[in-house]
């Protein structure tokens, strides 16, 4: 007789790795969703993600209003590339999808972070893009626990029912 | 699907939770939250429970962030209160449905 255990998730390693507005939240919601699950939650921030825990720039982040097909006009008709490339249009519609996400009750990226830190998720930052955009743990959230290497973050990632997560 | 807590029969959805929030009562939900780790319900455990049957009678989605903005408990507290899943606990223990909120 073939027996199915079911072998929940147990803990979850999220590296965020860009720094848009998108990539940023997906990471946010992925980390936060499985901390209210119950799943222990490593959440890792590298390259231009760093944007998305930079006191400075995370709670103005954009989305690319170029080089994104999937990109519509209020109304639904496609974004024309090159309206995209005007000055102020990219900071004008980051500005507009943030307000949206505000009216369906998203938190801005701080309180985000606050979110999943007081539900015990761990935030880290990546020693190297750390290093490499000259920051130091000063200019990162206050919610961030450490700036690790990506060996020691391999580290937090043991147990067999972990899965590492890419976004 | 029937279940009996504390004496009583209720009718429950596949995952446990109450289908008729007037079937609900206190001793209810201390037999769930035993069921769910929960040792002792405290009053503020049914400040919580209250204020979820409340938001949810008055068809209000559910949130962590909305119930950390409630004034009755902050994020923090609210995990400490229901650990590993303080809405799906909570929501569970209160008598109302699985609440389909991804934040």
């Amino acid at each position: 007789m073939e027996t199915k255990e079911k072998k929940p998730l147990e803990k979850v390693c999220i590296i965020c790795a860009k720094g848009n507005l998108e990539d940023v939240y997906a990471s946010l919601v992925m980390a936060n969703g499985a901390v209210m699950e119950g799943i222990e939650t490593n959440l890792f921030f590298t390259f231009f993600g760093l944007e998305g825990i930079t006191k400075k720039s995370m709670n103005h982040l954009h989305t690319a209003t170029t080089g994104n097909p999937a990109m519509k006009m209020p109304g639904g008709l496609p974004f024309p590339t090159m309206l995209g490339g005007l000055p102020g249009v990219e900071s004008a519609v980051s500005s507009m999808m943030r307000k949206q996400m505000d009216e369906l009750g998203m938190p801005p990226v701080d309180e985000f972070l606050e979110m999943i830190t007081a539900g015990g998720g761990t935030i880290y930052a990546c020693k190297l893009a750390v290093d490499m955009f000259k920051l130091t743990k000063e200019d990162l959230s206050d919610e961030v626990t450490d700036i690790i290497t990506i060996g020691e973050f391999y580290e937090l990632c043991d147990g067999d029912r972990t899965q590492i997560i890419f976004t | 699907m029937e279940k009996v807590y504390a004496g009583k029969s209720v009718s429950v959805d596949s995952n446990g939770y109450l289908t008729d929030l007037s079937q609900w009562n206190k001793e209810i939900a201390i037999e769930i939250g035993k069921e769910e780790g929960i040792e002792e319900v405290t009053p503020k455990h049914f400040e919580v429970l209250a204020y979820l049957q409340e938001q949810h009678k008055k068809d209000i989605a559910l949130t962590i962030r909305g119930v950390g903005k409630s004034g009755i408990v902050d994020i923090k507290e609210l995990y400490a209160l229901f650990p590993k899943g303080p809405l799906k606990i909570s929501s569970k223990m209160a008598g109302i449905p699985r609440p389909k909120s991804c934040i």
